[in-house]
C-alpha cells in the first residue's frame, strides 16, 4: 500500500506556530541472570527456543514465580529516578492475543507500578547556544515479563505486512521488563528533538552506572517509543499525541520528533485533526508511517495477576538499596569536570560526543585529561566519523591511548608517529608497544646515529647549510626535513633542529 | 483374593504391601483387572497405561526386596484426574483442544505421589476444564455414578470419585474449585476433601480458576483421605500461592477421631428452598449424632453466603477466560483451519470453536464480559468484595465455633442429562460448597447415609478454618465411625455390585 | 435484557471464539439469564470493603536469580502443530488488507 507523500512544514517554521508536548516510554531489558518468572538463561543470541521450560513457554499448569534480583534492579532504578517505591503493589493480566506472548496475556502491572512520581534532570545541547537543563518527571516504573520473537516469512521485506507466515523463538519471552513512563513534557520548544535523545542518552547512561541492563539499543536492551503532539503556540493546551515505535537508536529518537513536528504541523496548517494513532518509524528514509489502527481499539481487560502474590518492600531494605546506590552519571560528570577543571563548554563536547566514558577511561589508565580529550576528540573522532560509527565502536580500548599518550609524553614517539600507531591498533595489529616494536617506529634517540643523517643533509644541501651558518636559521627547516625523511620520521624534530644547529655552528 | 484387595482400603494395602504379605504387582494386577471388567459401564478413566503401572508397581517390590525404604502410599494405586500434567502420559483436561497432548514436564502433586510410592493407575475423566458438576461437559462423554449407572458421579472431579466409589481404585486426586471434589464425594458416597488453598501446590494443575483450585483426595475412608492428603501436600516453591507451613496433622486427626467439646456451627443461609427434603433429613440427622457424641451444635448465621454462587460465577469465569487463552492452535493441541490462506487470528477462533464445548465457550464469554472496561466494577470488583465478606463472615463465625457444618450439596445425583441444557440449575450444585472456595479454608465431606426419598448417597460438608484442615478430619473420622458402627458395615457395601459387563479392553501404553 | 445479541457476538470476537450463528442465539439467551442471575453481586452495600484478589494473605514470595534446567528444544517443540528452523511455525499474523 503505498502512502500518498506526505507533506511537512519545515521545522524550524513549524516552531513559530507551534508548540511541542513530548513523552517517551523505554522498555529496558533487565540484565538478570535468569528470566522474570523462570530460571531460564536471559543470554542474547542463543539457538531458538532453547532457552524455555514450561513457565516461559506458558505451558498449561505452569506457575510464574518473581525473580527477586528483578524487584530489587526495579527499585533502584525508581531511587535513581527519585521516585516513591510502592509499599505494597501486585502484577496484573494485560490481556490480548498475539503469537509471540505464550499464554496470550502478560504478567505487567497495571494501577500499582512498583514506582511513581520520580524525576531526571537532562542537559539539554543545542547546536548553538549553551545548555539547558530539562528537568523530565517520570510518571512510572513498573515490571513486566517480554515476549518472543517472531520472524515474518514469505514476504519481500521481512516486515509482518506481506507475510506467508511467521515462525516464533520464544527465548525471549518472560525476560524481565521495566517500564520507564515519563509524563508530557512541554516547553521544550525548538529543543524537543534533542530533549527526547537526551533523556534517553541521560537515562541509558544511569541505567547502566546501575549495572541493572546492557543498554544497548541495536540489541534491544533499551526500546523506545516517542510521543509528540503539537498545539498551537500560546494556547495553553496540548494537541493530540501520537506514539512512534521502532525507534532503534539515539539518533533516531531525535528524528522522529522532529519528523513528527514537521508532519503534525502540515496537518494542522491544513486545518485538519491529528489522529491519535501509533506509528512506525523508518530507519532509512526517517520519515514516520501509520501503524494497525486495531491496535487503538484494545480493552486489555487488566485483572490482579492471581498466580502471584502482592510485592511489599520493607521500607529497611529500600533504605538499604537507597544507601548502596552508585554515583549517578550526573554527579559523576560534575565530579570530573571539576577534578579535570573544564568549562561547561568542554563539558559539554565531551557529552556531545559520547566521549566522556573513553576519556575517563583513558584517565584512569594514567593519561592526563587534557591528553585523553585531545586523542578522542581530535584524531579518534576524525576517524569514528571516516567509518560512521560511534567512538565507543572504535576498535582501541582507553588504556591503548593512555599507551601511546604515554609513549609521546616519554619522547618515545611524536605526535605523527602516534597517529601511525593509532592508525595500526585500529587496524588490528595489535597493542601500542607490539606495533612501535614490530614496525620499529620509535624515534631515534640516540644522537650519534641522528648525526650521520645530519651530516647526510647538510652534504646534500651545501647552499642551504650556507644560509643558516650564515645566520639564517630558519632556513634549517629544510635540512630538518630531510633528516626527518631520512629516518622515516622517527626522530624528535626538535632535537634534530638543535643538532643541525650545532653542526653549523649557528646554535 | 483379587477380589478382596479391591475391596481394601489404601492403609490396609499399604500395611500388606509393606509387611510383605501381597506384593505390589498383585495389586495393580488386581485394580487394572477391576477396571478392565467394570470401566466399560462406569467411564471413570480416559487413559489406563497398564505396563506403566505395573512397571512402577514392580519398582516397589524390587525395593522392597532390596530392603530398601517404602514410601507412605508404597503399591498402593491412586486415580489422577486428567487435569494434572503427567509427564509419561496424556493429559487432556476433558478437552477435545488437548487430544493427545503429552506435557514435557510432572505436576509436583503426582512427583510426590510417585516419590512416596503411589501407582499412578490411570488419568480419570472429567469436565471439560473442571467447569461442571456431573462430566457431562466431558468432550469424551459423561462417567456414571456406580450407585445408579443412569445418574452423574458429580463433577468435576467426577471420573476419580467414580473410580474410588467402583472399587477400581482406593484413591483419587481432583481438583476442587467450586466443589468439585466434595460434590462429587457426596454423590458417590465417598469421601472427599478440598484442602486450605495453597496447602497442596498447583504447578502441573492446569489452571481453571487460579485463585480457587485446589488439588485434594478423594478416598473410601476419612482415613485414606488423610493419608493422600499429606503425601500430596506441602509448600511448593514453583507455586507462588503454594503456604510455607507445615501440612496440618490430619492423619493424626482421622485416627483421633474425637469430637467431644467440640463447637459445632450449623450454617443457617445453607439450607431451605432448593434442598432435597432427604437430604435435609439426613443432615439433620448428622448433626444429631454429632451432639450425641459430645459436641456443642450451635446454629451460625453466615448472611453472605447467598452471595457466594454469584460472586463465584463472577470470579472463576474472570480468571477462567485469561487461563484458557492459551489454548491458540499455535504451540500445541489442536489447529484447525489453517489451509495456508488463514490467518493467525482465524485459526485461533475456528480452532477455539472446534476444541471448546459450550460450558467452556459459555465461562470464557461471561468472564470476558465481567472484566471488560465499563463493566470490571460493577461485576469482578464487585464479586471480589463479596469475596471479602464471606471471608468475614467465616472469620467471625470461627470465633463462636470451631467448625462449621452444611450439607454437602443440595441434592443427591441426578440424572445424566436433566440439568445439561440448564446452566444455572447446574450451577446450583455447588451452593455449599463455593463459599469455602472463595474463602480458601479448608473441607471436607464425608457420607452420613442414603437419602430415604431415593436411597442414593448423602454428604455431610465440615468446614474448619484456613491451615486447620485437621479439625475437619476429626469430625470426618468421628462420623465415619460412628455411622459405620450403627450401621454394622462401610457404606458402599449398600452399594449395587457392578456386573463384569462390557469392560474396557486392552491396554492405553 | 441484560446482554444482546451483537454483544455477545462482541465477546466471541473478543475471546476468538468462532461461533456460529446458531450458537450466538443460544448463548445470548443463557449469558443473559446468566448475568441476570450474577448481578445479584450488585445487591450487596460494599462501600468501603476492599476486593480480594487472593484468599490467603501472602506477600513478597520470589525465587533466587539463578538458572534452572531449560527443556531442550526438541522438547518445546515436540506438540508444535508445525516447526520449522527449530521455530514454531503459526498462520500469517495480519489480517488481509
Amino acid at each position: 500500500m503505498t502512502e500518498t507523500a506526505t507533506r511537512l512544514v519545515p521545522f524550524d517554521e513549524a516552531l513559530t506556530r507551534y508548540e511541542p508536548v513530548i513523552g517517551l516510554e523505554t522498555h529496558v531489558e533487565l540484565g538478570t541472570r535468569s528470566k522474570m518468572f523462570c530460571g531460564c538463561p536471559t543470554t542474547f543470541g542463543a539457538e531458538p527456543n532453547t532457552q524455555v521450560c514450561p513457565v516461559c513457554l506458558g505451558l498449561p499448569g505452569s506457575l510464574p514465580v518473581t525473580n527477586a534480583a528483578a524487584i530489587e534492579f526495579t527499585i533502584r532504578i525508581g531511587l535513581a529516578l527519585n521516585c516513591t517505591i510502592a509499599s505494597w503493589c501486585r502484577f496484573a493480566r494485560k490481556n490480548y492475543f498475539y503469537p509471540d506472548m505464550p499464554k496470550n496475556f502478560q504478567i505487567s502491572q497495571y494501577d500499582e507500578p512498583l514506582c511513581t512520581d520520580g524525576w531526571l534532570d537532562v542537559d539539554v545541547q543545542s547546536d548553538d547556544g549553551p545548555a539547558r537543563v530539562v528537568r523530565v518527571e517520570i510518571e512510572r516504573v513498573h515490571l513486566e515479563e517480554d515476549t518472543g520473537k517472531s520472524l515474518h516469512k514469505g514476504g519481500s521485506t521481512g516486515r509482518i505486512h506481506g507475510a506467508d507466515y511467521s515462525l516464533v523463538d520464544y527465548n525471549r519471552a518472560g525476560i524481565p521488563l521495566v517500564e520507564i513512563v515519563t509524563k508530557p513534557v512541554p516547553g521544550t520548544g525548538a529543543l524537543a528533538p534533542q530533549a527526547g535523545r537526551a533523556y534517553v542518552t541521560e537515562l541509558r547512561d544511569l541505567l547502566r552506572a546501575l549495572g541493572v541492563s546492557d543498554v544497548r539499543m541495536e540489541e534491544g536492551s533499551l526500546r523506545a517509543d516517542v510521543n509528540t503532539s503539537l498545539a498551537p503556540a500560546g494556547s495553553g493546551r496540548w494537541g493530540t499525541r501520537t506514539e512512534t515505535k521502532n525507534v532503534n537508536s539515539l539518533r533516531s529518537v531525535e528524528r522522529a520528533i522532529r519528523y513528527e513536528i514537521e508532519r503534525q504541523a502540515a496537518t494542522l496548517d491544513a486545518g485538519h485533526r491529528v489522529m491519535q494513532e501509533t506509528r512506525h518509524f523508518h530507519e532509512d528514509s526517517g520519515i514516520t508511517t501509520a501503524g494497525r489502527s486495531k491496535e487503538e481499539a484494545q480493552d486489555y481487560r487488566y485483572f490482579p495477576e492471581p498466580d502471584l502474590v502482592p510485592i511489599a518492600p520493607s521500607p529497611d531494605w529500600v533504605a538499604e538499596l537507597r544507601a548502596s546506590l552508585p554515583e549517578l552519571p550526573s554527579a559523576r560528570r560534575a565530579r570530573l569536570q571539576s577534578e579535570w577543571a573544564l568549562s561547561d563548554l568542554d563539558m559539554a563536547a565531551l557529552a556531545h560526543a559520547d566521549a566522556l566514558d573513553l576519556v575517563a577511561g583513558t584517565v584512569a589508565a594514567g593519561a592526563t585529561p587534557a591528553d585523553a580529550r585531545k586523542w578522542w576528540l581530535g584524531e579518534l573522532r576524525q576517524r569514528a566519523n571516516a567509518v560512521g560509527v560511534e567512538l565507543s565502536a572504535l576498535s582501541i580500548t582507553p588504556a591503548q591511548v593512555a599507551r601511546v599518550s604515554e609513549l609521546v609524553a616519554s619522547g618515545v614517539l611524536n605526535d605523527q608517529l602516534a597517529r601511525q600507531v593509532l592508525d595500526a591498533v585500529l587496524g588490528g595489529e595489535g597493542s601500542p608497544d607490539d606495533i612501535v616494536r614490530d614496525r620499529q617506529l620509535a624515534i631515534v634517540s640516540d644522537d650519534s646515529a641522528l648525526l650521520a643523517a645530519v651530516d647526510d643533509a647538510i652534504d646534500a644541501h651545501p647552499d642551504v647549510a650556507g644560509k643558516v651558518r650564515g645566520g639564517k636559521t630558519q632556513a634549517a627547516g629544510v635540512l630538518v626535513g630531510a633528516v626527518m625523511k631520512a629516518t622515516r620520521g622517527r626522530a624528535d624534530a626538535t632535537r634534530v633542529r638543535e643538532l643541525i644547529l650545532d653542526r653549523l655552528g649557528a646554535a | 483374593m483379587t477380589a478382596e484387595l479391591t475391596r481394601m482400603t489404601a492403609a490396609q494395602l499399604a500395611s500388606a504391601i509393606a509387611a510383605g504379605e501381597v506384593s505390589a504387582t498383585e495389586v495393580t494386577r488386581a485394580h487394572l483387572d477391576r477396571v478392565a471388567a467394570v470401566d466399560g459401564q462406569v467411564h471413570a478413566f480416559l487413559h489406563v497405561p497398564s505396563e506403566l503401572a505395573l512397571a512402577a508397581a514392580r519398582m516397589v517390590d524390587d525395593r522392597r526386596a532390596a530392603g530398601q525404604p517404602l514410601g507412605p502410599l508404597a503399591g498402593v494405586p491412586v486415580a489422577v484426574k486428567d487435569v494434572f500434567a503427567t509427564a509419561d502420559m496424556p493429559t487432556t483436561c476433558g478437552s477435545r483442544i488437548l487430544d493427545g497432548w503429552q506435557p514435557p514436564y510432572e505436576s509436583t502433586v503426582t512427583r510426590r505421589l510417585r516419590e512416596a510410592g503411589a501407582i499412578v493407575l490411570g488419568k480419570t475423566n472429567m469436565d471439560e476444564f473442571a467447569m461442571g458438576s456431573s462430566t457431562e461437559n466431558s468432550a469424551f462423554g459423561p462417567s456414571r455414578n456406580p450407585w445408579d449407572l443412569t445418574r452423574v458421579p458429580g463433577g468435576s472431579s467426577g471420573g476419580s470419585s467414580a473410580a474410588v466409589t467402583a472399587f477400581e481404585t482406593p484413591l483419587g486426586i481432583g481438583t476442587d474449585t467450586g466443589g468439585s471434589i466434595r460434590q462429587p464425594g457426596a454423590v458417590c458416597g465417598i469421601v472427599g476433601v478440598k484442602p486450605t488453598y495453597g496447602g497442596s501446590s498447583r504447578y502441573g494443575v492446569v489452571a481453571f480458576a487460579s485463585s480457587l483450585d485446589t488439588p485434594g483426595p478423594l478416598a473410601r475412608t476419612v482415613l485414606d483421605a488423610a493419608l493422600l492428603h499429606e503425601a500430596m501436600s506441602g509448600h511448593d516453591p514453583c507455586d507462588s500461592t503454594s503456604i510455607d507451613a507445615p501440612v496440618p496433622p490430619v492423619v493424626a486427626a482421622a485416627r483421633q477421631a474425637n469430637v467431644e467439646g467440640m463447637r459445632i456451627g450449623v450454617v443457617t443461609e445453607l439450607s431451605g428452598e432448593g434442598y432435597q427434603p432427604g437430604v435435609l433429613t439426613r443432615f439433620g440427622e448428622a448433626v444429631e449424632l454429632l451432639e450425641s457424641l459430645g459436641a456443642k451444635i450451635t446454629e451460625v448465621s453466615c448472611p453472605h453466603f447467598v452471595y457466594a454462587l454469584p460472586a463465584y460465577y463472577l470470579i472463576a469465569p474472570s480468571e477462567c477466560s485469561s487461563n484458557l487463552a492459551r489454548f491458540d492452535a499455535m504451540r500445541y493441541g489442536l489447529r484447525a483451519g489453517d489451509d495456508g490462506t488463514r490467518s493467525a487470528e482465524e485459526v485461533m477462533s475456528l480452532t477455539r470453536e472446534m476444541g471448546f464445548g459450550a460450558e467452556v465457550k459459555r465461562r470464557i464469554m461471561l468472564g470476558t464480559y465481567a472484566l471488560s472496561s465499563g463493566y470490571y466494577d460493577a461485576y469482578y470488583g464487585k464479586a471480589q468484595q463479596v469475596r471479602t465478606l464471606v471471608i468475614r463472615d467465616f472469620e467471625a463465625a470461627f470465633e463462636q465455633v470451631d467448625v462449621l457444618v452444611s450439607p454437602s450439596t443440595p441434592t443427591t445425583a441426578f440424572k445424566v442429562g436433566e440439568r445439561v441444557d440448564d446452566p444455572i440449575a447446574m450451577y446450583l450444585a455447588d451452593l455449599c460448597t463455593i463459599p469455602s472456595d472463595l474463602a480458601g479454608n479448608a473441607a471436607l465431606s464425608v457420607p452420613c447415609g442414603l437419602a430415604p426419598d431415593d436411597g442414593l448417597p448423602v454428604g455431610l460438608q465440615v468446614m474448619a478454618p484456613v491451615l486447620a484442615d485437621d479439625r475437619a478430619y476429626r469430625v470426618g473420622a468421628a462420623v465415619e465411625a460412628a455411622l459405620t458402627e450403627r450401621w454394622g458395615h462401610p457404606l458402599l457395601d449398600e452399594a449395587p455390585a457392578l456386573a463384569a459387563g462390557p469392560g474396557r479392553s486392552g491396554t492405553d501404553d | 435484557m441484560s446482554i444482546t445479541r451483537d454483544e455477545v457476538a462482541h465477546l466471541a470476537r473478543l475471546a476468538r471464539i468462532a461461533l456460529t450463528d446458531a450458537e450466538l442465539d443460544h448463548f445470548a439467551g443463557q449469558l443473559d439469564v446468566i448475568i441476570s442471575a450474577v448481578a445479584r453481586v450488585q445487591e450487596v452495600t460494599a462501600e468501603g470493603i476492599p476486593a480480594t484478589s487472593h484468599a490467603v494473605p501472602l506477600t513478597n514470595v520470589f525465587r533466587p536469580d539463578e538458572l534452572t534446567e531449560c527443556l531442550t528444544a526438541e522438547a518445546a517443540l515436540a506438540a508444535a502443530p508445525a516447526v520449522e528452523d527449530q521455530r514454531f511455525r503459526v498462520p500469517r499474523i495480519l489480517a488481509e488488507e
